[in-house]
């Protein structure tokens, strides 16, 4: 299996809109004039990459053709690639998994993807022979428990579960506990979808974020926020807040095998410095990979 | 300052303006930087934009700028015109068919909230004397079956399935005579999340549409959805030809700018929008307060409105009798954060006003229940004359309204001062009123 095949696979559907918007421009255009800048700045705001990061990439462009780095309009596929790589920052970035247990608590909005993402992440990390457990803190959303329970029947990780509507922070703490006396390598807490601009959910959240620092000091190790791919400039004030609430360590970018262009990390990553570290390209449990910048920027500029 | 956002900045450019006849082509190209701006940042879609300020340019450009307004004010008003009239007229309903059951079919991506949409839309249909009937055919995501079954106890309607079925369209085909022989008049059937590029499961929704023949096809569409909400649209709609859609998540801080679009670009009403978690939580949807939502220039209308249902104007007169008597007591005070308290969540209500979506303030704002509670316990702890004037309240009167409250003398002395600050803020207020200086906004209890 060529994990770079299909990671192109997945992000199809970005690279379509994104490289063949410019390589259109680019064979539709002779010189490098205001038009065929103004058409270039609309790809990027197309791809959801936002007004003011926009800008920033095109200052940066008009700076290179200033410098004559841009000749051409055939100079411009490489220079954004390597604009947007570096916007990105060019390194993998893993969780270590150190200490009994690394506690990985996911976080973000409704409808984001975060249960999935947590059955994908169980099967991921099972496959090196960790002991894992869920923790199902999401009591508030209707079966949200068993949508869980569901996932860590597939991939063999243990779940602790309280009945709907009872205290999540309850759950966490529980779960450390249980996770501290079996041993368990890696406990992922599930936390219910909330707007971050509903503050007593917020304060919830910052409640069970104090648990878990509590029981455990360097914990929670990790802290992923879950933003879908289709969601516009207005992850960014997702990003503000829960990092605000919940010290967020990294994002994970989920459905990115529609058409949206998930450009908003590149904004997350420049104006918030919060890298991705995941990306969801499916529903099925293998449907996530570690985030390459590299591979990624790539994957989306690759024109076989 | 009333409008801030896009309205001050067009105010700012159009400054250089006043007192000039006619709006000239340059005039209107930097007022329309400043709107394109703020669509864009709303997530409108990009060509929707360029569309928009085309119209909207032409309309502008060579118009008598009217007395009565200022030539930034002229533009936010065709702006704004242009902006509610693309939105379309408000059409909140679902068209009920003479011949029971009406079918309702709900369709999306995923996580855009088809099934909590469900609950909500069956909770709306029981209270205008409807029977609805729920069909769960989302066989896909684990547990969601069970989630619609527990929605469906909440609200008290009955939830169909076929248990165990791996068939949606088997369901959903069913669902129509199950209604029939349980005399529900009306069926919302819940399908699967799916991508719209998704041939097979597009293909199955077509399916589902052949075999359950329903009324309406609602698409229901995140409010926080970027630039791709125009595609997403299109390919439901070219597929399956839709009736209506519903916007969720209006209640965070998303401007929405999907709703613009998709309507621009599908012609499709926007019929509902979901406001919360809560299976009340699904509103007629207002094309002219999403406009200015989109604009940035906050949900006045909303606003006003819920002050108007929730402040008690009997209360709010004598409060302002009082005020202007210059009698603003520390009963007043309370009585007064009692009804803003009423409003609900002051970020929900600070979100509402041009200017204050800024979510850096909207934290400092914040009121929070256990900061509450000790106001209410530190003023009750007051004798009568002391909360009638203030200025008799010393150290050791401090002391023991402290000890009495169970809080801390630094608590009374934060409680006084901000008793005196808002003593302050509404003199002005009330000063500004008697002066005539108009005042677009005004607080509640300002009437
Ligand atoms: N196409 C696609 N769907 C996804 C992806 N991740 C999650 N989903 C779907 O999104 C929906 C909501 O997911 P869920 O995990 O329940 O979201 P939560 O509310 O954040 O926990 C479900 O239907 C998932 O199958 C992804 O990467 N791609
Ligand atoms: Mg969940």
């Amino acid at each position: 299996m060529n994990l770079f095949n299909e990671l192109k696979k997945g992000l199809e559907k970005t690279r379509k809109g994104f490289t063949e918007k410019i390589e259109q421009l680019v064979s539709f255009s002779t010189k490098i004039d205001e038009e065929f800048l103004e058409e270039l700045e609309a790809v990027l705001i197309y791809a959801d990459v936002g007004l003011r990061t926009t800008e920033k990439i095109m200052n940066n462009v008009r700076q290179g053709v200033k410098d004559k780095k841009i000749n051409s309009p055939a100079d411009i596929k490489p220079f954004l690639k390597s604009e947007i790589s570096s916007l990105l920052g060019r390194d993998l970035i893993r969780t270590k998994i150190s200490g009994l247990p690394t506690v990985i608590l996911v976080v973000g909005v409704n409808g984001v993807g975060k249960t999935t993402t947590i059955g994908k992440l169980g099967q991921y990390y099972q496959r090196f022979g960790y002991k894992i457990m869920f923790a199902a803190a999401d009591t508030f959303r209707a079966a949200a428990g068993e949508q869980l329970e569901i996932w860590a029947q597939r991939v063999n990780a243990d779940i602790i579960r309280h009945e709907e509507g009872s205290d999540p922070a309850a759950v966490a703490y529980d779960a450390l506990q249980a996770a501290k006396s079996r041993n368990t390598d890696i406990l992922i807490i599930d936390t219910a979808g909330r707007l971050h601009t509903k503050s007593n959910l917020m304060e919830e959240l910052k409640k069970i974020y104090r648990i878990i620092s509590r029981e455990i000091s360097e914990a929670p190790h990790e802290t992923l926020l879950v933003l879908d791919a289709t969601t516009g400039q207005n992850a960014m004030n997702q990003a503000q807040l829960f990092s605000q609430a919940a010290n967020v360590s990294g994002v994970v970018l989920t459905k990115l095998d529609g058409t949206a262009k998930g450009g908003v990390i590149v904004a997350i990553k420049s104006e918030l410095e919060i890298p991705v570290k995941w990306i969801g390209i499916g529903e099925k449990a293998d449907d996530l990979r570690p985030f390459q910048p590299n591979e990624f920027v790539e994957a989306l500029f690759d024109d076989k | 300052m009333i409008f801030e956002g896009l309205a001050d900045k067009l105010q700012q450019t159009f400054k250089k303006l006043r007192g000039r006849g006619k709006l000239t082509e340059s005039d209107v190209n930097d007022a329309m930087r400043e709107v394109r701006m703020a669509l864009l940042e709303a997530d409108v879609n990009f060509k929707v934009v360029k569309d928009f300020i085309n119209r909207v340019k032409e309309r502008a450009v060579g118009q008598e700028v009217l007395d009565s307004l200022t030539p930034g004010q002229h533009v936010i008003k065709i702006v704004n015109d242009e902006l509610t009239a693309l939105m379309g007229g408000t059409q909140s309903r679902i068209m009920i068919s003479s011949k029971p059951p009406t079918v309702v079919m709900l369709v999306g991506l995923q996580g855009a909230g088809k099934t909590t949409t469900a609950g909500k839309l069956a909770g709306l249909l029981l209270k205008q004397n409807k029977r609805p009937l729920l069909v769960a055919a989302d066989v896909y995501r684990p547990a969601a079956i069970k989630q619609l079954q527990v929605v469906g106890e909440k609200v008290g309607v009955p939830v169909f399935t076929i248990p165990g079925s791996q068939d949606p369209v088997l369901i959903a085909k069913q669902a129509t005579d199950q209604a029939l022989a349980m005399a529900r008049d009306v069926v919302i059937i819940d399908t699967a999340g799916r991508l719209h590029i998704n041939d097979e499961l597009m293909d199955e929704l077509v399916a589902i549409k052949i075999q359950a023949k329903p009324h309406e096809i609602l698409l229901v569409v995140d409010a926080m959805t970027g630039q791709d909400a125009v595609t997403v649209a299109e390919s439901f709609n070219t597929k399956l030809g839709l009736d209506g859609v519903i916007l969720t998540k209006l209640d965070g801080d998303a401007r929405g700018g999907a709703a613009l679009s998709i309507k621009a670009v599908t012609g499709c009403p926007i019929k509902f929008a979901g406001m919360g978690e809560k299976f009340d939580a699904l509103e007629p949807f207002h094309p002219d307060r999403m406009a200015s939502r989109i604009l940035g220039m906050g949900d006045m209308l909303s606003l006003i409105e819920k002050a108007q249902a929730t402040i008690d104007f009997e209360k709010a007169k004598e409060l302002e009798q009082k005020l202007r008597k210059d009698e603003f007591t520390l009963d007043q005070f309370l009585e007064q954060l009692q009804q803003v308290k009423k409003l609900g969540p002051l970020e929900d209500i600070l979100g509402m006003i041009p200017g204050m979506g800024n979510l850096k303030k909207l934290q400092d704002a914040k009121i929070d229940e256990k900061e509450f509670k000790k106001v209410e316990a530190i003023i009750q702890s007051m004798t009568k004359k002391e909360r009638r004037n203030p200025n008799l309240i010393n150290g050791s009167r401090r002391k023991r309204i402290a000890v009495g409250s169970g809080t801390r003398v630094q608590d009374v002395n934060r409680l006084l001062k901000q008793f005196y600050e808002a003593k302050k803020m509404m003199k002005r207020l009330n000063e500004m009123q008697k002066s005539g200086k108009k005042s677009n906004f005004k607080l509640p209890f300002m009437r």
